[in-house]
């Protein structure tokens, strides 16, 4: 009898040993993938820091290597939905009133029917990051210029608000800063008196993340209708698309060569 | 009375100052204006982002179309030998200097930041047709300056005509970039058109040469000083051909229009439906602006009559007001066509009329554009020798 209690014992004991050498090696476990999550928070920031030094170091100057362009898909766009419209403006710190005539609007959804056929298509309509832009040209200052990768901005430091651009837009895509603004993003400076429009999440660009607020939100959306990439890349997403499926311009009639393309127009 | 002498307005009569202190008081509210507007932004105007140029452009660009057109009495004299026209040539150049400034201060009023002028003019975008008007139109002041000193001091006389031949050369080639300031927006239905340039050109021609009339006889009236039927016969027959050389070129833009089918929709909207601009067009720009000064200036029960010539004046200033405006306003009122042929709607007003409503502001600022002009050419006369003691018929037609 006491040997089959002794085995008992033995057994007993081997089974809690087998469980603290388990939770030793739980708690191992545990300590070891802190370390790896502390190290990755640790080295997080310098990989993220390395993203961004690769996308474009802040004392370099922009190339035209690189041609940002955006490809909008009509046919995945639909009429109901305004996600572009809405990233924009929550990106931009923009926030229009409906209705409002004087509030900035850097992207809006355009309805376009054929009054010969009823065929409706709805997608967005931005500045057109155009290569020979006509707001350029006619700007008295050089406020508005273009960068050599294409992106088309307003220098908020030398525009005296004379609106000559707007005039000349083939777009419509600038607005004119009608009253004194609050709640400015960092990001997005802006000012009233002065003239703004889509500035292609240049921001965005140059901190490397190759996408803009529009495209972002309409892919998650699940359209994705909008594709951000380089023009100049024949192995980029955006010129692949372009080469297989094609794509036209606004207004191309002008000779313009805009950033904007569109599939399905 | 025989000889030709100018003379200030000795006479500081009560009148005098108080046509000064209205005008000062005119274009004081004016600035105020402007300010209030720069304070609060362009919100509180009609302007919005549809129409982004609106009455102080109108304001701005008929002063300084005017401002050229202005000149031509003294180039006629300068440039073309007609010694009749001599009298009259210094007040012709003080009068494009005091528009030209008017129109410019409305112009600078009224930009988003005014206070960023210094940028404008010192940064340079050569190709933009707005940067070369800045240096076209200071140009204009400096050498509308050697112009007035040329005829003023008798030893600078000897450079006069050369003088009055690189002031029409200089102001021919402003208002050809006024003009092209719009004939440059190839995007915009209204404006795409190389007919602008040469059409502010003769434009400029009327306007002016109203302005010139109306202050001439003001002047004249108010001073005492005689003033010949001749002179006023001259100017009278010479405003008749620029009325009418307006019309011909307004016939030629829609007609030309009108044939290709791409601009029937826009033409319609001007001429047929096209509400206010419509109604400007035909009543303000042809009716009052063109046919009846036409009748008036023409008309053989007219001839020698001054309230007829004045009446064809202001309603020539009042027809050219309207043709600025339905260029300037009518001409972004129209939608830009994105999509030729299709129908399209946006929340940013896409495919619509545009809607503008002048506020008060703008029209204070305008209005001041005028006053400015008013009173520097009444400062002009009143300190320096610009109008003739006489412009008598014996005096005048002794200079043929």
């Amino acid at each position: 009898m006491n040997n089959v209690v002794n085995k008992a014992y033995k057994l007993l004991r081997k089974s809690e040993q087998v469980t603290d050498e388990q939770k030793t090696d739980q708690s191992k476990r545990s300590f070891i993938g802190g370390l790896v999550g502390a190290s990755g928070l640790a080295v997080a920031p310098g990989v993220m820091l390395y993203q961004i030094a690769s996308a474009k170091p802040a004392d370099q100057a922009v190339t035209n290597k690189v041609r940002w362009g955006m490809l909008v898909n009509v046919n995945q766009c639909t009429e109901d939905c305004d996600a572009c419209v809405t990233a924009c403006n929550d990106e931009h710190g923009l926030w229009p009133e409906e209705g409002s005539s004087t509030d900035s609007q850097w992207i809006r959804k355009l309805t376009v029917k054929d009054p010969s056929t009823q065929n409706t298509k709805s997608f967005p309509v931005m500045c057109q990051h155009c290569e020979h832009p006509p707001c350029v040209d006619v700007c008295p200052t050089g406020a508005s210029f273009k960068r050599e990768d294409g992106i088309v901005l307003v220098n908020m430091h030398t525009c005296i608000g004379c609106r000559y651009c707007m005039m000349a837009c083939p777009y419509k895509a600038r607005s004119f800063v009608h009253e004194v603004l609050e709640d400015q993003l960092p990001s997005t400076p802006r000012g009233k008196g002065c003239v703004d429009s889509c500035n292609m999440c240049v921001h965005k660009v140059d901190a490397g993340d190759n996408t803009t607020a529009c495209a972002q939100a309409c892919e998650k959306d699940g359209h994705q209708a909008i594709v951000f990439g380089d023009l100049n890349d024949p192995q980029s997403e955006i010129s692949k698309r372009l080469k297989d499926f094609g794509g036209t311009q606004i207004r191309a009639d002008l000779g313009l060569n805009t950033g904007v393309r569109y599939q399905g127009l | 009375m025989d000889t030709l002498r100018y003379s200030s307005i000795a006479a500081r009569s009560p009148k005098f100052w108080m046509l000064l202190i209205g005008l000062a008081l005119i274009a004081v509210v004016g600035v105020l204006s402007a300010h209030h507007m720069e304070v609060e932004g362009h919100v509180i105007t009609g302007m919005n982002n549809q129409i982004v140029w609106g009455l102080p452009h109108v304001f701005a660009i008929f002063l300084i179309v005017a401002a050229s057109g202005a000149l031509n009495v003294a180039s006629i004299a300068s440039v073309f030998g007609r010694a009749e026209y001599k009298p009259l040539a210094r007040l012709s150049a003080l009068l494009a200097v005091a528009l030209l400034a008017g129109g410019l201060a409305v112009l600078v009023l009224d930009l988003g930041r005014p206070d960023r002028l210094i940028v404008a003019m010192t940064q340079y975008n050569f190709k933009s047709i707005f940067a070369w008007n800045i240096i076209l139109y200071t140009g204009f002041f400096a050498i509308v300056g050697v112009y007035i000193w040329s005829m003023m001091d008798h030893s600078m006389q000897k450079y006069s005509k050369k003088a009055g031949l690189f002031v029409f050369i200089w102001r021919l080639i402003l208002t050809t970039g006024t003009g092209s300031i719009f004939g440059f927006l190839v995007a915009r239905s209204v404006y795409d058109t190389a007919m602008l340039a040469p059409m502010f050109i003769i434009m400029s021609f009327a306007f002016g040469l109203a302005f010139y009339v109306l202050v001439l006889l003001a002047s004249y009236t108010w001073t005492q000083r005689p003033l010949g039927d001749f002179v006023l016969n001259k100017l009278r027959n010479l405003l008749g051909v620029f009325i009418a050389s307006i019309l011909y070129f307004v016939a030629v833009y829609h007609v030309t229009n009108l044939y290709a089918t791409e601009h029937h929709a826009v033409e319609k909207f001007l001429l047929v439906d096209g509400g206010i601009y419509t109604t400007l067009f035909w009543v303000g720009q042809v009716l009052i602006g063109g046919l009846i000064p036409l009748a008036l200036i023409y008309m053989p029960q007219t001839k020698n009559c001054r309230k007829t010539l004045m009446a064809a004046c202001a309603m020539v200033i009042v027809g050219g007001f309207a043709q600025v405006y339905i260029i300037v306003v009518g001409g972004q009122a129209f939608p830009l066509e994105l999509f030729p042929g299709m129908e399209v709607s946006s929340a940013f007003f896409d495919g619509e009329v545009s809607q503008y409503c002048p506020s008060i502001w703008e029209i204070l600022l305008g209005i001041a554009g005028i006053a400015i002009s008013l009173l520097l050419v009444t400062v002009g006369v009143a300190v320096l020798e610009f109008l003739p003691d006489s412009l008598s018929d014996k005096i005048v037609e002794a200079k043929k």
